[in-house]
C-alpha cells in the first residue's frame, strides 16, 4: 500500500504537519487542507499567541516537536494575505 | 465516521502480515498494553496515504533489523475508535495523530514516533530511525529512558 493516497489533487501540503507563520505573529501548528476563497485552511491546529502565552514561540515549537501537536481548534482558516511562511513541521530545526 | 472496512483491509493486512497483532477492542488494549514487560511497539494505523502509505513499509523494514520489540501491536485510528482511543490512554502525554508509533519497555515509552516525523520521508528513512530506537531500548538489559 506504499504511495496509496485518498486524496488526489489536493495542494502539495495537503494533509502534511506545517508551522504556519503569520505577520500578526501568531504561529499556528496543524495539518494542511488546502487554500480556497483567500484563507488557508488547516485541521487540528495548536495556536500560539505571544501575546496570551507563557511560553516564547520557540519553546512552543520545540514542546510540539517533542510532544507532538496538541490541538486548540479542530478546524481553522487564516487569511492568505497575513502569511508570511509556512514550514512542515518536520523540517523546523531550533 | 470510519471508511467502508473493504477500504481499509488491505491496510489491516499489510500491518498483520509483518506480524503486527491487531488490537481492535479496549479489552485487547489493556490486555496487551496494561501490564507489559519487556518491549512492545504500538503502531497506530491511519488511512492516510501521505504518511501510512510511507510508514507501513517503514516498519516492514524495520522488523527485519535483528533487534526489535518483543511485541508489535497495531490499533486503527478513524476505525477502532475507543481501542485508539484506549491505546492513547497509555501515552497521553504525546498529542494524537496518526500514523505514529510508541515504543514501550516495561511499560514506559521511551521513544515515540509522531505523523510530522513520517510525512515526506521515504521508508528507509523512517525505518533507519526506528532500528535506532529499537538498537537503543530493545536490547536486553539496556537503556530505559528516552
Amino acid at each position: 500500500m506504499a504511495g496509496h493516497v485518498f486524496h488526489p489533487g489536493h495542494h502539495e501540503l495537503h494533509g502534511v504537519t506545517v508551522v504556519l507563520e503569520t505577520s500578526g505573529g501568531t504561529t499556528y501548528v496543524g495539518r494542511f487542507h488546502d487554500v480556497e476563497g483567500g484563507v488557508v485552511r488547516m485541521h487540528d491546529v495548536a495556536v500560539h499567541d505571544p501575546a496570551a502565552s507563557d511560553v516564547g514561540r520557540d519553546d512552543f515549537l520545540r514542546r510540539t516537536l517533542k510532544f507532538g501537536v496538541r490541538a486548540d481548534r479542530k478546524f481553522l482558516t487564516i487569511p492568505e494575505g497575513e502569511v508570511t511562511r509556512i514550514t512542515p513541521l518536520g523540517e523546523v530545526r531550533l | 465516521m470510519p471508511y467502508n472496512p473493504a477500504l481499509v483491509a488491505p491496510m489491516r493486512e499489510e500491518m498483520v502480515r509483518m506480524g503486527a497483532r491487531e488490537l481492535t477492542t479496549v479489552a485487547e488494549v489493556d490486555a496487551a498494553l496494561g501490564d507489559q514487560k519487556g518491549t512492545t511497539l504500538v503502531f497506530v494505523n491511519s488511512v492516510c496515504g501521505c504518511a501510512a502509505g510511507n510508514a507501513r513499509p517503514a516498519l516492514r523494514l524495520a522488523l527485519q533489523h535483528p533487534v526489535r520489540p518483543q511485541e508489535v501491536v497495531t490499533v486503527f485510528a478513524g476505525q477502532d475508535l475507543e481501542a485508539t482511543a484506549r491505546a492513547r490512554q497509555y501515552f497521553a502525554e504525546y498529542g494524537p495523530s496518526s500514523p505514529s508509533m510508541a515504543l514501550f519497555k516495561d511499560g514506559e515509552v521511551v521513544y515515540f514516533m509522531h505523523r510530522h516525523q513520517i510525512e515526506g520521508r521515504s521508508p528507509q528513512a523512517i525505518a533507519a530511525d526506528l532500528t535506532a530506537a529499537f538498537d537503543r531500548f530493545c536490547r536486553a538489559g539496556e537503556a530505559t529512558a528516552a
